[in-house]
């Protein structure tokens, strides 16, 4: 006799976090309205919206398809360079920077996709790495163009949107920053929770049993790394964008491995840790650096340390039985 | 040119002798260590704290690095590591290169940032020639002969101790298949915990050897994770042989490559990696596992 009851509680289950409610709204234009009443802060939101975008494009590759990665930085790092290098040569327009910086780092993720198709995880551990040095590499090496280790600079935003020219206090680029977050965010909650977020990460639970049921391992694979390659260009893009600066580390082991920690400080496979996690990170990082500004990854190892074995399930188990519906 | 050859030998020697504990834990429990470089470092320091504080004689300092590193690393097993191996992958790495971060600020603290420098005793420092002026000379440091000497031997015992002692076998059929190891009484536990002081032990000797050859400041952990990895995964983790080849091979490119095409540095061996690895994701020396 219960049987009517079990589709409803299928859709219920698929479609429950996909719903929009009023919470969402509030939370967006409470998320938007930051910059006006943040103040002398607004450089510091600017920050954590760029972080927070590129540890969710992390979280695509990591956290819902399960690629372990230490490279990341290297789309980071070249979306900076070349929204840069457009601003500085071609057109100081932010938002065809923004695009510029975005969908070359897409393309250069498409290329690295072949990359890590194959192999274990050591091996995509080491050939992502690889990546990432290379770049960092040939960006030290090619100083007529990138500055070298002195860092790209020069670079002069034009107004966004011609009207809004980028100030001193960062309240037009956290605005900047936190619209392009928040957008993002959006459009991967539809991404992750349609049938090719569920793909991702049913590769991600069982890479076997996914090829058997007739995923294709590899085009998933691809997709999913261009997509994260992209988004991470994006917030590359807007760092270059808002600090008018692209240098080396950028594309530096410290930057991935920030972004790791603050995936796991926020919680893996789950949209909102990403940006939580960049939230807590750079607060802790701001209250121990005025403490010990010296020995920042000290403090940065014994949490990963503690993190791991204490176990990250254990600690945010009770935050993602709540929040995996979001 | 031959000197080239030779300088790129003994750097690969190094290499191997620093990363062959890496490759059997990484065999062994399946474990990604990036922290394996503290040990390096742990050894490299002690030898120069050793000779330039107490005055103790260089070849004393090198059993020191090997003892103190092994005790070390045997005491991180027992309390750190052990909780983590069967963790997914993804925490392990986290996991180590939080140790190796953790390591890099401790150096930083207690010695400084700065680079140390390595007084060698008189009877290692001079340069022997050969075939001068013709185009093979052959130009070797006293010092990376005593290094491939060393390495060499280390090797030897290395390949004797696995291919023909009881310990070996153990060694041999827990990395093959621990479960059915552990069914057949092998104490794979305990096989692993004297592995790996081992393993840590050779870092620290390696360090200690290499740390004028590589350079000692509170980056190295991180600077030359990558040059193990490399040799871990180009080499695969089944045999002794196969991370030889790498080291050797790694060295030579490497050395080659910065006296050939300064300009490039670096890329060359970064390169040459990422081909070899989507060419053969396993390893050039694996053994045909899926």
């Amino acid at each position: 006799m219960s049987a009517p009851q079990a589709p409803f509680s299928v859709e219920q289950a698929l479609l429950g976090p996909v719903r929009w409610r009023a919470s969402h709204a509030v939370v967006a234009l409470g998320v938007l309205s930051l910059p006006l009443w943040l103040g002398s802060h607004a450089l510091l939101a600017n920050e954590i919206a760029i972080v927070a975008l590129f540890a969710v494009s992390l979280d695509l590759v990591l956290g819902y398809s399960g690629i372990v990665t230490l490279g990341h930085a290297a789309f980071f790092g070249f979306g900076a360079y070349s929204a840069a290098l457009f601003a500085k040569h071609l057109h100081p327009d932010p938002l065809l920077g923004l695009a510029v910086g975005g969908l070359s780092a897409l393309l250069l993720g498409a290329v690295c996709a072949l990359s890590i198709l194959r192999g274990s995880d050591l091996t995509r551990l080491m050939v992502t790495l690889a990546t990432s040095f290379i770049l960092l590499e040939g960006a030290n090496k090619w100083d007529e163009l990138t500055g070298g280790a002195d860092g790209l600079q020069g670079v002069i935003m034009g107004p966004l949107l011609g009207r809004f020219e980028f100030d001193l206090y960062g309240q037009v680029a956290a605005a900047y920053s936190l619209t392009v977050l928040t957008g993002v965010v959006l459009v991967l909650r539809r991404v992750v929770h349609a049938p090719l977020g569920l793909t991702w990460q049913a590769l991600r639970d069982n890479p076997l049993r996914a090829q058997a049921v007739g995923v294709s391992v590899h085009r998933e694979l691809a997709r999913v790394y261009t997509l994260a390659a992209g988004i991470a260009g994006l917030a590359g893009a807007l760092m270059a964008q808002t600090t008018g600066f692209a240098s080396l580390d950028v594309f530096a082991l410290e930057r991935s491995a920030d972004a790791v920690l603050m995936l796991v400080m926020g919680g893996t496979g789950w949209l909102y840790g990403g940006v939580l996690g960049a939230v807590a990170f750079k607060l802790l990082h701001d209250l121990i650096s005025n403490l010990t500004p010296q020995y920042w990854t000290f403090w940065m190892g014994l949490i990963l340390v503690t993190l791991m074995l204490v176990g990250r399930e254990r600690l945010w188990q009770w935050i993602s039985r709540r929040g995996r519906g979001a | 040119m031959l000197t080239l050859l030779f300088d790129g030998i003994a750097y690969g020697m190094l290499l191997f002798i620093l990363a062959v504990g890496l490759s059997v834990t990484m065999g062994l429990m399946n474990f990604i260590n990036l922290a394996h470089g503290a040990f390096a470092m742990l050894g490299g320091y002690l030898t120069v704290v050793a000779m330039q504080r107490y005055d103790w004689p260089f070849l004393a300092c090198l059993p020191l690095a090997f003892g103190l590193s092994a005790g070390v690393g045997v005491l991180l097993e027992r309390t750190l590591y052990r909780p983590m191996y069967g963790k997914p992958h993804l925490d392990q790495v986290l996991f180590s290169i939080g140790l190796a971060f953790m390591a890099v600020a401790v150096a930083d603290y207690t010695m400084g940032s700065q680079q140390q420098i390595m007084q060698l005793p008189d009877w290692l420092r001079g340069r022997t020639e050969w075939f001068a002026d013709t185009p093979w000379a052959l130009g070797m440091g006293h010092y990376r002969l005593f290094i491939i000497a060393v390495c060499a031997l280390l090797t030897l015992v290395l390949q004797h101790v696995l291919a023909a002692t009881r310990f070996g076998s153990r060694l041999r059929a827990s990395v093959d298949d621990a479960r059915v190891a552990r069914g057949l009484g092998i104490p794979v536990e305990r096989v692993f915990a004297i592995t790996f002081a081992v393993g840590s032990g050779l870092a620290g000797l390696g360090g200690a050897l290499g740390a004028e050859v590589l350079g000692l400041d509170p980056t190295f952990p991180l600077k030359f994770m990558v040059y193990f990895l490399i040799v871990v995964a180009v080499g695969g983790t089944s045999s002794i042989t196969g991370p030889l080849l790498a080291a050797l091979l790694l060295g030579v490119a490497d050395v080659a490559g910065k006296y050939f095409i300064p300009k490039l540095g670096a890329f060359i061996v970064y390169a040459l990696m990422i081909a070899l690895l989507i060419w053969r994701p396993q390893g050039l020396f694996a053994r045909g596992r899926s």
